[in-house]
């Protein structure tokens, strides 16, 4: 041995680095992608690869133009783009995708300095940020297992950069289809007080975003991700468990009005959010209590946004507030330190 | 060269000490009004007008004012003259005076203006006080119009009125909403920032 090396602490550790548990994250979040494309076809299959390119390019422009070593190889920017293609209705324009990407790896991550450094979901930032953008384009529904939906993009998908995608209504009636109404559950509920049901969400026959249609996918690949700790199972329990917990209560005390635990719990990108949003490691808090804190914030928030707010869905937003409160939620909540008496001091 | 010519204050606010992207001042209006470049051209000519006579009246006064009320005695000679570009936009055009808002009132409150009146005109002669704050009140609109057009072009694609890209262009809502003042803002600064750094590097001839 020719030299002796000093190190600090920890000596001995599990070997998961950032590249292992990020590639895992992507591993996990494949088969969501694969269903999403089975059920919207090319369309969705090219916003997902243009999201994640246009997040790559972005981080490749930061790396050059700050002369740092390539980070593309820790996969965080493949996560970012997939999780923000997953959160864009499949009809999309893939230049209005891109414009998310790189919005996402920029004002999300890169002017915060980088990974780990981020306080915001970078893919929710994104998303926010073409919301505000385009908010016609976003909220656009196509129906999902459309007849020729591997023949050829919905038409809106290939518009010109900077320019209006055109009406699809047309191209919907094409589809075979006998009444679709082009609006999520969610909005269908809000507006006209009709719930969807249990089994609709459960194989994905609803109309949603590219990746949230299918709960019980994304609760087996979340879970697969729990298992094997790299993500921290009290966030997303938090979560659907403040979910539930409000909405039981607000059924309870008018069924008419609110709908069932179980359309809150599998209507939107509660699942998406709960499972990968939320637990992203950089935005969430570290300490037992604020994660408990942190989780039940975002399903209270989600709940009053989505019954008393103005949009349809509040998981985004519930997300990013959340994640703005987590460094003062570790700070209230830092656990004793072994051996000090009586209360923190 | 010691004292600095009329023509160096000039430039001075335009580039060296631009009151928005070097000295970071006027936040209000810059966030609020350029939604259009023709709004921002207009805020900025309004201040510049302002800017330059009441720089101009600080500047002949500056022996008459006591030093213990100086700071009540700009804010006077601001806001008489804020009042006369006020009722001058309401007969001009009141489409504009309605898009402007209460931002030609808050110009009163801008602090470029009362910069201006404590840092160079209090201390200068009428000539290089008005050169410099009319330079500055340039400068500014400048910035104003940097950002204004950014803000047009993307958010209605459209530059002074003019549709540029046809009937099918998909505005960027954002960018008419005050998130779109901090984006734009925050660009042009990286700009800048990008720029005197290049230009830093060259001066001092370090190999990049």
């Amino acid at each position: 041995m020719s030299h002796t090396e000093l190190r600090a602490a920890p000596h001995q550790h599990s070997g998961n680095d950032v590249p292992v548990i990020m590639r895992n994250v992507v591993y996990a979040l494949l088969p969501i992608c694969v269903f999403s494309v089975w059920q919207y076809g090319l369309s969705a299959a090219a916003l997902i690869l243009v999201v994640t390119l246009a997040c790559l390019l972005a981080e490749r422009i930061n790396n050059f133009v700050s002369g740092t070593a390539s980070t593309l190889s820790d996969w965080s920017a493949v996560i970012t783009g997939i999780l923000l293609a997953l959160t864009l209705p499949p009809s999309f324009p893939l230049w209005m995708g891109a414009v998310a990407g790189l919005s996402a790896i920029w004002l999300g991550k890169s002017l915060f300095g980088g990974l780990g450094q981020n306080p915001f979901n970078p893919a929710l930032i994104g998303r926010a940020f073409v919301q505000a953008a385009f908010p016609t384009a976003i909220s656009t529904w196509v129906p999902a297992f459309s007849l020729n939906r591997f023949a050829g993009f919905i038409p809106t998908t290939l518009t010109a950069p900077f320019m209006l995608p055109p009406d699809i209504k047309h191209w919907i009636k094409l589809q075979g289809l006998d009444a679709f109404t082009g609006a999520t559950p969610l909005a269908r509920w809000k507006f006209e007080n009709v719930a969807a049901s249990a089994m609709e969400f459960l194989t994905g026959q609803v109309t949603a975003c590219a990746g949230e249609t299918s709960a019980i996918l994304i609760l087996l690949c979340g879970l697969y991700l729990a298992v094997r700790k790299f993500l921290d199972w009290r966030i997303p329990v938090a979560v659907m468990g403040s979910v539930t917990l409000l909405s039981w209560l607000f059924h309870l005390a008018q069924p008419a009005r609110y709908p069932s635990p179980s359309f809150m719990l599998l209507s939107g990108g509660l699942m998406l959010g709960a499972w990968f949003m939320a637990t992203d490691m950089a935005s969430s808090p570290i300490t037992p209590r604020g994660i408990w804190l942190y989780g039940a914030l975002i399903g209270i928030l989600t709940v009053m946004i989505r019954y008393f707010g103005g949009l349809t869905e509040g998981v985004m937003y519930a997300i990013l507030i959340a994640n703005a409160t987590a460094p003062l939620l570790d700070q209230f909540n830092q656990p004793r330190v072994l051996g000090a008496k009586g209360s923190k001091s | 060269m010691s004292v600095p010519s009329n023509f160096d204050e000039f430039l001075d606010g335009i580039w060296k000490q631009n009151p928005i992207f070097v000295m970071v001042l006027g936040m209000c209006p810059t966030l609020a009004v350029t939604v259009s470049a023709v709004n921002a051209i207009s805020m900025g000519l309004a201040t510049t007008f302002v800017l330059g006579a009441s720089c101009l009246l600080v500047s002949l006064l500056r022996h008459a004012i006591p030093k213990q009320v100086r700071i009540a005695s700009y804010i006077l000679i601001i806001a008489t003259f804020v009042t006369v570009v006020d009722y001058a936009i309401q007969a001009i055009s009141l489409d504009l005076y309605e898009a402007l808002g209460a931002y030609i009132k808050l110009i009163v409150a801008n602090c470029i203006l009362l910069g201006r009146a404590e840092a160079h005109a209090a201390k200068n002669p009428p000539l290089p006080a008005t050169f410099n704050a009319i330079g500055m009140g340039f400068g500014f609109t400048l910035g104003l119009f940097a950002i204004g057009c950014v803000r047009e072009i993307l958010g209605a694609g459209k530059l002074f009125g003019i549709s540029l890209f046809g009937e099918h262009f998909q505005p960027w809502v954002v960018m008419v909403l005050p998130p779109g003042g901090f984006f734009v803002l925050a660009g042009w600064l990286i700009v800048f920032a990008a720029f005197e750094q290049y230009k830093s590097k060259r001066i001092q001839g370090v190999p990049s």
